[in-house]
């Protein structure tokens, strides 16, 4: 194997895992802290990356559709958490998973009725749809460069607001004990529903930047959901470091698996095994991975709670 | 639970039906009947660990596909009789629910959820990457020889009926018996029911394999029924779709399942009639119910009746 596609792959990963940990660092905050589990997560990301290729159509500028796409985003995030599921911090996980299992189906069906069924066309910006030589005779795409740019910004971003802001302190003292958090004072309601604006703008830079790597359609949102809560699941709940870290490994993992796995298969068996039972091993990697990392570690690599 | 009349009657009502619908060309409904039937089963089948057991599994539509599909292969291989097919097929859904669960029963809580769920994806993705067996585009299943009768829609809706029929009736018992009420005990409250001296976790994996063969058993009906294995059938919205009906219907309660199978089928098969957004219905009402039902229909009932 040339080290050159290793390289490439292994910046995939990255690239991919990045995108995975913007996902999965709202998901973890509102688990951590409210205990809540919210699968329509992954509909910001839908909804967010929708705007995106409306608005590109619209303005014709990337860059300026991303920004308002965020923020759009970030206004719904804000008005589903202030109108549906604010009342459901109380109940049980089984009424906040069918709850937020009937908001997938209405936002995809609503999606479909505003947009169609068809998947939209969300093309990169055109500076940055060539290749760029990274290094002597290692070509790489320009776009994917960006993403991992600009979410190794968001994510140092982040990580600043939740280690060194007054806001990141109460989300920590949330996450580790919310009761005794609330007791010392800290305002949770305005602060869960800024979080959840956080998260959903954090869906929505997602969106717009797999948008055009990925396809932009409906139920896009839930396959990528339950990466994210693998994510999460392996970083600990509440965990932002575990976030990232199991962001990383996901992406990269899952990235690898399938570039390598059925290469590595067919050098050990028959063309025709490797080219069936590569795709499906790439495929439950990080399934594995999740079951192996739980087996060791029940809490996740990083508990957050104590 | 429903009065014994109540239930004679219900049960006669459904036997009498095939010969009524093939009179006045109604034979859409028992079509329609006989997969109501089938979710049932299924949908009772997760009640019994969700509800009774407490363990929110999300990953029961793995036994529903793995028997399903258990039929589409084997009879694609050449097996024609169902005395081999459903036996294979229910030892296998208890082998896959004895592995899934020896491990899984090792978490709680949210990473329980999360543990099936990826287990359940797995299967998924290994069958799905079965070139020869369909792949994405699924698997024809043919009806196998019973030799006592012929396998037609009349029949299948008689045995699926006689199925549930025996289901219901064996997991009424079972739920009642020492076994349910020790698991409904874990389910209150695992940490005393262990200081009791009751083996907890023996227990659980019992209820999760009992409930996985069940699954794997309403799979089977299902293959019969649609002569076709989907790979939809084992995906995780599949595990959501009967977890829903559960919920739905109301989650412990022991006709919760049969409740919101019935109220779920039907309210998605009259809504897609109206219109191809039908999802938008399903979904506003499944809201309406979590935010104002939390006990479910079944709940519901209960309340009005003063229970």
């Amino acid at each position: 194997m040339p080290p050159s596609l290793f390289l490439e792959q292994m910046l995939n990963g990255l690239q991919f895992g990045l995108m995975l940990f913007l996902l999965a660092a709202g998901l973890t905050l509102v688990f951590g802290i409210m205990d809540m589990i919210n699968l329509a997560h992954g509909s910001l990301y839908m909804i967010g990356a929708y705007l995106t290729a409306t608005l590109v159509g619209l303005t014709g500028v990337f860059w300026l559709a991303v920004v308002l796409a965020v923020l759009g985003t970030a206004l719904i995030g804000m008005l589903l958490e202030v109108s549906i599921l604010r009342q459901l911090y109380r109940r049980d996980h089984l009424s906040q998973v069918l709850a937020t299992f009937a908001l997938i189906l209405i936002l995809n069906e609503g999606v479909r009725l505003i947009w169609g069924s068809q998947p939209l066309l969300l093309s990169a910006p055109e500076g940055l749809s060539g290749p760029v030589e990274i290094l002597p005779g290692l070509f790489y795409s320009a776009f994917r460069l960006t993403i991992i740019a600009v979410g190794l910004a968001v994510a140092v971003l982040l990580l600043l607001l939740v280690n060194h802001t007054r806001a990141g302190m109460w989300l920590r003292a949330g996450a580790s004990n919310r009761e005794m958090a609330q007791a010392m004072g800290v305002p949770i309601k305005p602060l869960f529903t800024l979080l959840f604006g956080v998260g959903a703008a954090l869906c929505a830079v997602a969106g717009a930047f797999l948008g055009p790597i990925l396809a932009v359609q409906v139920g896009m949102g839930e396959s990528i959901l339950i990466l994210a809560f693998v994510v999460i699941v392996i970083g600990g709940i509440g965990s932002i470091k575990g976030a990232l870290v199991g962001a990383l490994l996901v992406g990269i993992v899952d990235t690898a698996g399938r570039a390598f796995l059925p290469l590595l298969l067919g050098q050990v068996a028959s063309p025709e095994v490797a080219s069936n039972l590569g795709p499906a091993l790439a495929s439950i990697l990080i399934y594995l991975l999740m079951a192996v990392v739980l087996f060791f570690k029940p809490q996740g690599l990083f508990p957050a709670r104590t | 639970m429903l009065r014994k009349g109540w239930l004679l009657l219900l049960l006669g009502l459904l036997l009498a039906f095939p010969p009524v619908a093939s009179a006045t060309g109604l034979e859409f409904y028992m079509g329609l009947l006989t997969k109501i039937m089938i979710f049932a089963l299924a949908a009772s089948s997760l009640n019994l660990i969700l509800g009774y057991g407490g363990m929110v599994s999300f990953g029961h539509a793995a036994y529903f596909g793995v028997g399903a599909y258990t039929v589409a292969i084997l009879t694609r291989e050449g097996l024609t009789s169902a005395w081999v097919i459903w036996p294979v097929a229910l030892a296998l859904c208890a082998l896959l629910a004895f592995l899934i669960g020896a491990i899984s029963l090792r978490t709680r809580g949210v990473y329980f959820i999360m543990i099936t769920l990826a287990f359940a994806q797995m299967i998924y993705f290994v069958v799905v990457s079965f070139k020869q067996y369909g792949g994405e585009d699924g698997l024809r299943a043919r009806r196998p020889e019973f030799g006592l009768f012929e396998l037609n829609d009349t029949t299948l809706y008689y045995l699926t009926l006689g199925v549930l029929a025996a289901c219901l009736y064996g997991l009424y018992r079972l739920v009642g018996s020492r076994f349910g009420r020790v698991l409904q005990a874990i389910r209150e409250n695992e940490s005393r029911t262990a200081a009791l001296g009751y083996p907890v976790y023996y227990f659980q994996l019992l209820a999760f394999v009992l409930a996985g063969t069940l699954a794997g058993l309403a799979g089977v009906l299902m293959a019969h029924y649609t002569q076709y294995a989907s790979p939809n059938l084992l995906a995780w919205q599949q595990s959501g779709h009967l977890m829903m009906m559960v919920i739905l219907g109301g989650v412990g309660q022991f006709w919760g399942g049969v409740l919101g199978a019935v109220v779920l089928s039907l309210v998605e098969e009259v809504l897609q009639d109206l219109t191809i957004h039908w999802q938008l219905g399903v979904g506003v009402i499944l809201l309406l119910v979590v935010l104002f039902a939390p006990k479910g229909l079944a709940g519901l009932w209960r309340r009005r009746k003063g229970l």
